[in-house]
Formats: structure tokens, sequence, C-alpha cells
């Protein structure tokens, strides 16, 4: 309420003209957007119209390129595999985050240096072995195959070790005297004590696994196993300039991500200050 | 290791189970290509049919993956027996071990010469077949009927009347910028083959020695041919390079009067509505002569195969080179038969969209590409380097001939 | 209380230590053999084929230095390692000067800061190959392209964009921009709100200007903050795929390899030619750069602190 009062009693002409060009530039930034949706809601004939708001809206569009449920698999395929590998990041990196933070062990600084040391290797000199890996051991074309390499990050290790060193050890040495198991006092009593970071690193996982591109393209063959921004790069070619019908898959694919995000918007924004900063 | 040993034990477990049920399986590999696969399936139906000892298990992979497919299936010891590949891999698919010559018993070279359209000699190494097709593809024009007749011309038959009908139909708004191009400029499409193996032919040239071993292109028919060609936008502005990206968008929105394109397109076309189109020989130069550009793919045996599966498989690849299966393919999938006596029916000779690809045939060049990719690629770097920086015609070819030539040399090492 | 005292000798006091390692390592068990088999052998094989002739069909031979003394001959991978570069050499100051000047604006403004802050993110959290396609519509000639539309309609030349040797890196790059424009715009509000407004109200006591604050407070106490940015778009720049193979599929990387990056040109050697130890080969050099960057920022920091 005085928040209120606060902007109502001091709008200055400068303050106008900032909040105006923020609002001005934001737009600029969703342009494509808005027009992705307005193209992907037109006829095919009146695509070269290029008002914001369609002459005639139609959802022919999406009826189309629905049709055949090729987006929905894909759509099936990326949440599937986002979500595996984003479940077995959050246990692995937290676990040995928590070893790591928490243990006294000879080697300690040894497996730390190495596991931060693989944040320095880029996934592009890795495609070429896991490729002939994934040849040998017919994980090409296969939901594993387009999982394993993310189901561990150093990023994440190294987010949650940061985060579990604040954690007091007086709560654990209490848990150890009741006699928890040393899974039990990581599992359910330093786990809850860092759910933002977590969630903050699920964000990431999730998001990183739902847009990526490179490995999944390398890996995938058949249209059955593609991810949905794989599935969308082949739809786009073979749609071959049919720009209604690329904006309608292209609006497909962002459609999901924008809906979680217009939900759980204040998590997102939070969790990316989290992991940006610590990380 | 072990999954290699699980893998044998699998393997010989599924041979003893085949020969106890005293059936073979071999496996088919094609592409994905929604009337090919139909076309494949009726085959495979009735070449079961005639032998019920056989069964044939059709596999697909989407284009852009097949190579890819086929490279990994043949690491992990998983290749298919009979294989389809377009003629243009069969330099890497016969060096990497990937495929086998053809029996001479069951596919006597001298029948092979005289039945099949000549083009399919670029699937001969050392005198051996290593492949033979069902269809071939080539090039003719498509015209845009509507546009043609609101501009009161004809469709082209030489080179002189095509640059004309461009004209005639090319329109550009006030700005001048062009709305509606006379023909398509896409030499990412089919124009590089039109170029290569059609312009520079017709201007006196020859793209390659005989065994496409040398390039030779870098001469005056070359510059004349690329002058010609780029001469539409750059003198006539009759069209604009990557107009609306691709040539076929372009004439499928109408904005196009004339394209260069295959047989292989005329799907795609037929879902055209808003206006007619029709399809004619590749325009003549000025003495009347003519020439094509042919390709196909082309199905062959995966190297491994051997005992009773590669008998199957020569039998499956007889049926599927016969007549009968020319005739199927045809009707499903719209795609020219690869012999003589299945192609140039009175009927198919009558057909106004068939007859001008299948007369194109009869005087067709294949260019046998060592890398179809990475050659194409020189030809759309040379096309780049005229229209984006100026480089001189002359200068321009010089490169690209080098270029290739390395490519080629490269191949052969 | 007692009965654990009782325990301690038995259970804890002298084994301690090794019960902790004992768990310790029980819980690193399966990462130490993932890291060992997914990340460290990869990488040692990525530098061993670095050193073979291998195209996948025929067994690895080895050739020494072969590899790295093509890709020196090669006028190609200059051209991509110079584009690689202005990626980075534009991307990376213009995407941080213009995210600053936005979050450090943002900052000030109360009246719906949550929803002008969401319209900046949103990019982010878009697919880049979904939005590549957009931008590439967006480029396209007039009949088409909205850009060349509005620019004709209001009588100005078109621009050929994609098309042009000289327009399309930077077009593509205006892409990348965009798309990670909201995450750096997060980070610097993260970092500007982690300032204390003591210091602010110290530095307005003093009679400090806004333009002296944003110099002697602001800037310095975002460092951190900076220089994380830097590294991490900069990384982002040089590892730069999606946009370019999207953007460019009828001829990647093109046109002429104006617009092809060194992960393009990764790509295409490794998965179109098959020829396996030059890209390896063009991945360690790539791995050597993005090694430099990350060197260069433990470096900074060490300065700093």
């Amino acid at each position: 309420m005085s928040d209120g009062s606060h902007w109502m009693h001091r709008v200055s002409p400068g303050a106008t003209l900032r909040w105006t060009v923020l609002f001005i530039g934001g737009l600029i930034m969703i342009t494509p957007l808005l027009y992705m949706f307005s193209s992907s809601l037109k006829p095919g004939a009146d695509i070269y119209d290029l008002r914001l708001i369609p002459a005639r809206a139609t959802l022919d569009n999406y009826r189309a390129v629905l049709s055949d449920g090729r987006f929905m698999r894909w759509f099936l395929n990326s949440t599937f595999i986002a979500t595996c590998v984003t479940l077995s990041t959050l246990f692995f990196d937290s676990l040995v985050g928590y070893t790591l933070a928490k243990f006294r062990f000879r080697g300690r600084q040894l497996v730390f240096i190495a596991i931060l040391s693989t944040l320095m290797i880029p996934t592009e000199m890795l495609v070429i072995p896991w490729y002939l890996l994934s040849a040998q051991l017919g994980w090409i074309d296969s939901y594993w195959g387009i999982m394993f390499p993310g189901m561990m990050t150093g990023f994440g290790t190294f987010l949650m070790k940061q985060f579990f060193e604040t954690v007091p050890d007086d709560f654990l040495e209490a848990a150890r005297i009741d006699g928890l198991s040393e899974f039990a006092i990581w599992w359910r009593v330093a786990m809850p004590l860092v759910t933002p970071a977590l969630s903050a690193l699920a964000i990431f996982a999730f998001l990183g696994n739902w847009t990526a591109f490179f490995w999944p393209l390398i890996v995938t063959t058949s249209q059955e196993l593609y991810t949905l921004p794989i599935g969308l790069s082949s739809f786009a070619v073979e749609a071959a300039i049919k720009w209604e019908m690329i904006m309608t898959g292209a609006a497909l694919a962002t459609i999901p991500t924008l809906i979680v995000f217009l939900v759980l918007q204040r998590y997102i924004v939070r969790g990316v200050m989290l992991a940006g900063l610590k990380g | 290791m072990t999954y290699r040993m699980i893998a044998a034990a699998a393997l010989a477990g599924s041979t003893i189970f085949a020969s106890q049920a005293g059936a073979v399986e071999i496996e088919y590999w094609q592409y994905v290509y929604d009337t090919r696969v139909k076309a494949m399936d009726q085959l495979i139906a009735s070449f079961q049919e005639a032998n019920p000892d056989i069964t044939v298990k059709q596999v697909t992979f989407p284009y852009a993956d097949y190579q890819t497919r086929i490279v990994a299936a043949n690491m992990a010891g998983q290749a298919p027996d009979v294989m389809q590949l377009f003629y243009g891999w069969a330099d890497k698919f016969i060096e990497g071990g990937l495929i086998q010559p053809l029996p001479e018993e069951a596919f006597p070279t001298a029948e092979i010469e005289a039945e099949f359209f000549p083009i399919v000699s670029a699937m001969q190494r050392d005198g051996k077949y290593y492949g033979l097709p069902t269809a071939v593809r080539s090039l003719a024009l498509f015209y845009n009927k509507k546009l043609l007749d609101e501009a009161g011309v004809a469709p082209p038959t030489n080179l002189d009347e095509l640059v004309a009908v461009a004209k005639a139909t090319a329109k550009a708004d006030a700005g001048g910028n062009l709305e509606t191009v006379g023909i398509t400029m896409d030499p990412a499409g089919q124009d590089h083959h039109w170029w290569r193996e059609v312009l520079d032919r017709q201007m006196g040239g020859a793209p390659y020695n005989e065994d496409y071993t040398q390039v030779t292109y870098a001469d005056e028919a070359g510059a004349n041919a690329l002058g010609f060609y780029l001469g539409l936008a750059r003198d006539e502005k009759v069209t604009q390079l990557g107009f609306m990206d691709e040539g076929q968008a372009a004439f499928k929105a109408g904005r196009a009067a004339l394209t260069i394109d295959g047989t292989f397109r005329l799907g795609s076309f037929g879902e055209i509505t808003d206006f007619e189109w029709a399809v004619t020989e590749l325009p003549a130069n000025a003495a009347g002569e003519r020439s094509n550009y042919a390709s196909y793919f082309a199905n062959a045996i995966g190297a491994k195969t051997e005992g009773e599966e590669l008998e199957a498989s020569i039998k499956f690849l007889q049926y599927v080179s016969s007549p009968e299966a020319m005739k199927i393919w045809l009707e499903v999938v719209g795609e020219l038969p690869a012999r003589r006596s299945a192609a140039l029916t009175d009927e198919n000779l009558a057909n106004p969209i068939y007859a001008p690809f299948l007369k194109g045939l009869e005087y067709a060049h294949t260019t046998r590409f060592v890398d179809e990719a990475g050659q194409r690629q020189v030809a759309i770097d040379m096309i780049n380097r005229v229209m984006l920086e100026d480089q001189p015609i002359p200068d321009a070819l010089a490169e690209a001939a080098a270029a290739e030539q390395k490519i080629i040399d490269d191949a052969a090492k | 209380m007692t009965a654990e005292t009782h325990e301690q000798p038995g259970r804890r006091g002298l084994t301690l230590a090794r019960r902790q390692a004992l768990w310790a390592w029980a819980f690193l068990a399966l990462p130490v053999v993932f890291y060992v088999l997914i990340r460290f052998y990869p990488t040692a094989q990525a530098f061993w084929l670095s050193l073979t002739d291998w195209d996948l069909m025929s067994k690895p031979e080895f050739i020494g230095l072969e590899n790295y003394r093509q890709m020196l001959a090669d006028p190609v991978f200059w051209k991509v390692f110079k584009n690689t570069f202005l990626y980075l050499i534009i991307g990376t100051p213009l995407s941080l000067l213009m995210s600053f000047a936005i979050a450090y604006y943002l900052d000030k403004t109360r009246f719906l800061h949550g929803f002008l802050r969401a319209l900046y993110f949103v990019p982010y959290i878009t697919t880049a190959a979904a939005m590549a396609w957009v931008w590439r519509w967006f480029y396209q000639p007039a009949p088409t392209g909205l850009i060349n539309d509005l620019l004709g309609s209001f009588g100005f030349a078109q621009i050929p964009f994609l098309k042009s040797t000289t327009w399309a890196l930077p077009s593509i790059l205006v892409t990348a921009i965009w798309a990670g424009l909201g995450f750096q715009i997060i980070i610097f509000l993260a970092g500007l709100r982690a300032i204390p407004t003591t210091y602010y109200e110290a530095a307005r006591i003093d009679g400090l200007g806004e333009g002296a604050i944003l110099r002697r407070i602001t800037l310095p106490l975002l460092k951190p903050t900076m220089v994380f940015l830097v590294v991490f778009s900069s990384i982002g720049f040089l590892r730069i795929f999606d946009q370019v193979y999207n953007m460019t599929s009828n001829d990647p990387g093109g046109p002429l390899n104006s617009t092809k990056p060194l992960v393009l040109m990764i790509y295409q050697t490794a998965f179109s030619s098959y020829d396996m130890g030059y890209a390896a080969a063009q991945t360690v050099v790539l791995f050597t750069i993005l090694l430099i960057v990350s060197l260069l920022q433990l470096w900074v920091m060490r300065d700093r602190a």
C-alpha cells in the first residue's frame, strides 16, 4: 500500500521516461514471440500479410501440425528425458556435493578437483567418443543414449557443495547421535536444508535438457526418438519454407516452457539468480 | 567385450532359430519417404508370395540420418542385407566395405548394359556392378500456366526463349524488388546440376573428363554457362539468388513462373491448388542440343551378407530390379523405370508429365560424385563468390575447379 | 548420553575416520565410475583420436600431428576461427553493455517491475532451435520478411541479411544475444541487489551524484558478477551452434562460410564427412580456447582477492 502511494507521489518525468523506454524495449524483446503466435494463426494464403493481428485467425495450422501425432511424441520424449536427467542430476550431484562438503577422508580434495576440472571440458570434445561408445553398445537412437552424458554434472556438484557447506555440522552430529544412518542423515536432515539450491539446480537441469540440441541431434536417428528441438528442426526443413507451418511448430515447441514460466516465474527467476551467483 | 560376446551369442542363436524354422529373414533399409515405403511394402508382399521361405523386413530412417545410420550399424556389426544408396555414395560405400559386387551369374553385365539406361554405369567399378536402381530421376522445366498465360507467352523450348519468358513474367514492386521471379535461382537445389551437366555441355564444354577424375569446366564454355546462369539475375534481372529461400517454395507459392526440378518434386507440386502447372523438356541451345542430369538410388547387397541370406538377397534384388517392380514403383512413387523397356512404353510417352522427363533420360548425364555434398558446396560457394563478392567469373571457375579437383583426388587416395 | 559414551570406543572413537571414509567412498562409488567412463576416458580418447586418420569404416590409423598440420593449412579453418572470435568479440561486450544498462534502470523501477522483468526474461526460456526459425523468417527478403518489409514501406533499401557475407554473421549474432540477454539481466539484478543500500546512502550524504555513485560504488562492487558473466557469455558465444545450424540449413555456415563457427565445423567434419580424427583435432582446439578463457577468469578473480 505504502509502496503504491510511494510511486504515485513521486512520479517524476525522468521516471516516466525510464519506464516507457524499458517497456518499449521489453516489447521489442517479445516481438519474435508475438509474431510467431500471430503467424501460426494465419491461413497459409495470409502469411505475407504482415499485420500482427491476423485478419482471419484459424487453428487449422495447429490441426495440420498435430494431426500425425509427431509433435506430441517429441513433446513426451523431451519431457521424459528432461525429467529423468533432472532427477538423476539432483540425486547424484547433491550426494556428491554433500560427501565432498561434509566428510573428511583421504582423496577428498582430489575427487573435488577432478570433478571441478570436468567443467573445463566442452561437450563438443566428448561427443565423438560418446558417439563411438554409443555405437558399440547399441545406445544410438535410444532414450538412454540421449540421457547418459547428463546424468551427473560438475556444475551441479559444485553448486550443491557450496550450499551443503553452509549447513551446520551440529545438525548432522545430532542426527548421528540419534542413530540415523549416514544415508538418512543426508536424505532426511541435510537435503531439506538446501531446497532453494535444489530447486535452482532442477530449473537449470530441466531447462538445459529440454532445449538441448547438439548431442540429441547426433545420437538420435529415428523420428520416434527425436526430442522437441530436433523434431522441430527437421520438421522445419521438411515443411520446405511453408512459414505458417514452421511458426506453428515453433509455437508448439515454445508453449510448454512459456506456461511453466508463467506459473513458476518467481521460483525460476530466484533459482537463476541463486545458481548464477553461487556457481 | 562382454557385450560383443552376448551379441555374437544372440546372433548365433537367431541363425539356428532361422534354419530350424526353415525360413530366411533378410533386412532391407531405405530412407523414409511416404510413397517409397508404401511401394516397397507392396513389392515385399508380392515377393514373399512368390518366395514363401523368405521374409523381408523393411527398416527406414529419415533421409538426413540415413548414411550415419548405415555407418553406425556397420560399426556395430548390424548392417542390412539389402540397402538403398544414392549412386553418389557408391565410392564411399565400396571403400568402407559396406557393399559387395553383384554376382555376374545372377546379374550379367551384358544384360544390364542392354536393358538399363546408360546412367547405371555410375554403379560400376572395375567392370563390376555394385547395385541396380528400381527407378531413376531426371530434370525438367516446370512452368506456372497461369503466369505464362497472363504474360501471353508459350513455354520456352530453347535458352533464348527461356530468357524471354522469364522477362515477360517477372514482376517487381515500385522499389525494384522482385515480387514474382521469371525463373527460380536456387543453386543448392537442382540448379548446380543444370549448370554442370546441361549448360556447360550446351555451351560446347564438358564439366569433367570421361571417367570423372578430372574437372574440366574452368574454360570458356564453363564461363559462358555460368555467365548465362548468373546473368539471369545480374543482367536480365528476372530472378534473385535464393528468392524465398528455396526455388520450389517460390514456385509453389505462385511467385515463380519457371523452375527446374526433378521427378521427385511431382508429388509435392501435386498439392498446388491455386494455379495449373505443366512440365516441358529442359530448353535446348541455339543449335538444338539438349542435355539432362539423371540420378537414382540403387539397391545393393551388404558386404557381410553370406550363405542363404545372400541367396535370398540376390533373389530380392532381382525382383526389385524387374520390370514388374518398376511398374509398381512408377504408379506409387512416380519415379521413372530404370529399364528402357519398362520406361519407354507408348502409355508413358503419351503422358504429358512423364514424357519430358523420359525424353531427358535418353540424353542425360550422371555426375560421378565422390562426395555429393562437398561437390555441391563447391558450386554453391562459386556462385556466391560471384554474386556476393563480385569475383570475376573465370577466377571463380578456376577456384571451384581446383577445390573440386582436390575433393576428387583426396577421395582417390 | 551415557549409552553413547559407552559405545564410542567400539563404534565410533578410533574408527570414526575410517567409517567416514567408507561412507564417503560408498556414496562416491557410482559417480567416480561415471566421471571416469563418461568424462575422463572420452577426453583422453579425443586427444588420441586427434592424432589418427579415421573414417569410422576402417581402423584408426596413427598419423601424428598430421591433422593439426592440415588444419593450420586449411583456409576454411582460419575463416571459421575468425568467425568464432567475431561471435565472441562482438557478442560479449554488446550483450553485457545492454544487459547492464537494462538491469541498472530496471533496478530503479518499481512500477510493474515483475512484468517488465518477465518481458526481458522470456526469450531466455525459449528453445534456440525454434526461435532461430522465427528470426530466419524475420530476415527474409521483402515479400516474406518482416524487417525488410518495414524497411521497404519506409522507403529504405533492402538488407540481404542471411544472404550476404557481411550481414549474415551479425544477423545470427543478434538472435543469440537476444536469447541470452534475459539471463544476464537477471544476474545483474541479483548483483545490484546484493550491494548494501547503506553504501548508497553514505555516498549521497557525501554529496556524490548518480554518475559518481555508478562509477565509484556500483561498478566496482559488481566486479565478481561481471567476471562471471563475461566468462559465461564468452563460453556461450564460443560454442554457438543451434542458431547457425537452424538459420543456414540450406547452406550450413554459409554463405561462403561467413557464419560458420568452430562447433559447426566440428559437426560437419565428424558427422557429414566422417573424418573423425580431423574433427577430434578441431575439438582439441576448442578445448584449448575455452581453457584459456577459464584460466583468465581464475587469474582475474585471484588478482582481486
